[in-house]
């Protein structure tokens, strides 16, 4: 079970209350029709899928109903930092 | 490689059991090899087992990091079916399936295959309308299979709850007789003996840590135990398939999850098939020392942990328990999580890569363990002769990137 902290809400809350957004950072393309199908599929499917230092979006479901981004260990789940959307992580792994 | 027999039995009965062959070598690694399988789980050990079985490949090593089959093959809900719902799928596992049923005389193993059948519970109009559509599809696919009335499923399953005021009502279910479980670990052990008596190297102990690449082609792999040279790798690594593709520079469409699982205590034969209900999520059947084993869902972030959250064992034993009213007294004995690597359309990837001589099989998802047969000859098929198996084309990497996705999130049978 998580506890996890809500930067908009500013308080550790139930991992129930959060559902997850997947890998974060992920920059939706500009310009669509311009891009080849490699880097359309790359962009819709092609995950980073770290072990270890994971950059992640998570939604505050039953709370304020707000995305915002965690960095969690994904070998044993701690999660460093979390941080409102738009801002960048102060923790880094090697591959994230 | 000694054949078993009940002639054998008697014999080593006389030196009281004490002079069976060991099951298999422990060999030193060679300095190189035609073939390297990275990971030696069930698909893994399959596969090396179909390269020197139907190919004639017997160069191979099988390099495992702990010890063979203790991953997720170890661990499992041993659940087997092929109700799936595409062509593609469906075809696929139904070859699983019809190699499950030789797979005993084949080795010379017993992996204790029981036909006992599998339910899918439908509990409101949508699930029947969808298990209506699949069973028929199946039917057309050759793939034995009947939508079942609440009062079958009762005859099937007597200690199942059909009434219409329980939390999830049953309507009805689709019934595949074909179906059932398999003592996982010999699967691992029976597919380990075949290979080893073929003259395939199982090492052990020994992780991968890194894929030695020259001009674009493969050239062997890095492990804990020095260098091994190979003309082909394949990786058949689960959860950690991301973390192994990243060796060669390549990224795969897979997520990997936490999917756990837990068993009861053992208690007297109660339930003799295998009930699974995709509306509130949860699995259940018995296995033969009596446990009830019991099948969660994925939890929904990515981890490595092999744990997961506790909400998710919670709200599989309470849809359990609305299912099975008498089961609400049972005692949880184990619980336990695997990582599974989830593609987005819940099929597999059984492919080559931009590598050359780099395969990869993997993203099974939750549902691999069915497969473990099918696998490894497709799988096999496809590194010995460099060109996909026909029942594997349509599982290539590329259908993440041309668009032709094979949606099985309905038959997976588990919310991805």
């Amino acid at each position: 079970m998580l506890l996890i902290h809500c930067p908009h809400c500013q308080e550790h809350r139930d991992e129930e209350e959060f559902s997850y957004g997947g890998e974060a950072h992920i920059v939706r393309p500009l310009e669509p029709d311009a891009l080849n199908d490699q880097e359309w599929g790359d962009y819709l499917f092609f995950r980073t899928n770290s072990r270890g230092i994971h950059h992640e979006m998570w939604y505050h479901a039953v709370g304020c109903r707000r995305y915002f981004n965690a960095t969690r260990n994904t070998v044993t789940y701690e999660i460093l930092e979390t941080y409102k959307t738009g801002t960048q992580p102060t923790i880094t792994g090697a591959n994230s | 490689m000694k054949k078993y027999s009940a002639f054998s039995l008697f014999k080593n009965a006389l030196s009281y059991h004490e002079n069976w062959q060991k099951v298999w070598r422990s060999p030193t690694p060679k300095k190189d090899y035609d073939v390297i399988v990275v990971g030696g789980g069930g698909h893994g050990l399959a596969t090396a087992y179909y390269l020197a079985k139907v190919h004639g490949i017997t160069n191979i090593a099988v390099i495992e990091k702990g010890y063979l089959g203790g991953g997720n093959t170890a661990r499992n809900t041993t659940i087997i079916r092929s109700n799936y719902l595409w062509d593609e799928a469906a075809q696929l596992y139904d070859l699983s399936l019809k190699l499950w049923e030789g797979l005993s005389q084949e080795l010379n193993y017993n992996v204790m295959f029981s036909q006992r059948g599998v339910l899918n519970l439908g509990h409101n109009l949508q699930d029947m309308r969808d298990i209506e559509r699949r069973v028929n599809a199946n039917r057309l696919n050759g793939i034995d299979g009947e939508v079942v009335s609440p009062e079958r499923i009762k005859e099937i399953a007597p200690l199942i709850n059909i009434s219409r005021d329980s939390r999830y009502p049953i309507l009805g279910a689709s019934w595949q007789p074909r179906g059932g479980t398999a003592r996982h670990d010999a699967v691992a052990w029976g597919y380990a003996r075949g290979a080893d008596a073929l003259g395939v190297d199982l090492i052990q102990q020994t992780e991968v840590t890194g894929i030695r690449r020259k001009d674009g082609a493969v050239v062997g792999v890095e492990t804990t135990g020095g260098f091994i040279g190979a003309r082909k790798v394949a990786c058949v690594t689960a959860g950690n398939s991301s973390v192994v593709a990243a060796m060669a520079g390549l990224r795969l469409p897979v997520e990997s999850r936490p999917l756990q699982a837990l068993v009861s205590e053992p208690v007297k034969p109660c339930l003799d098939t295998v009930v699974m209900s995709n509306a509130v999520h949860g699995y259940i059947s018995q296995s033969d020392k009596g446990d009830l084993v019991i099948g969660a869902g994925v939890d929904s972030y990515n981890g490595y942990g092999q744990r997961g959250s506790f909400h998710v064992v919670e709200h599989t034993i309470q849809a359990i328990c609305e299912l099975f009213p008498a089961f609400s007294r049972v005692r949880m004995n184990r619980q336990w999580g695997g990582i599974v690597d989830t593609c987005p359309d819940a099929c597999p990837i059984i492919s080559k890569t931009s590598v050359e001589g780099l395969y990869f099989n993997c993203g099974w998802g939750t549902g691999g363990f069915k497969a473990t047969p099918g696998s490894g000859y497709v799988f096999a098929d496809t590194v010995a002769n460099d060109r996909p198996h026909p029942l594997a084309a349509a599982f290539n990497i590329d259908r993440f990137n041309t668009g032709a996705l094979i949606d099985e999130h309905g038959a997976a049978g588990v919310a991805h």
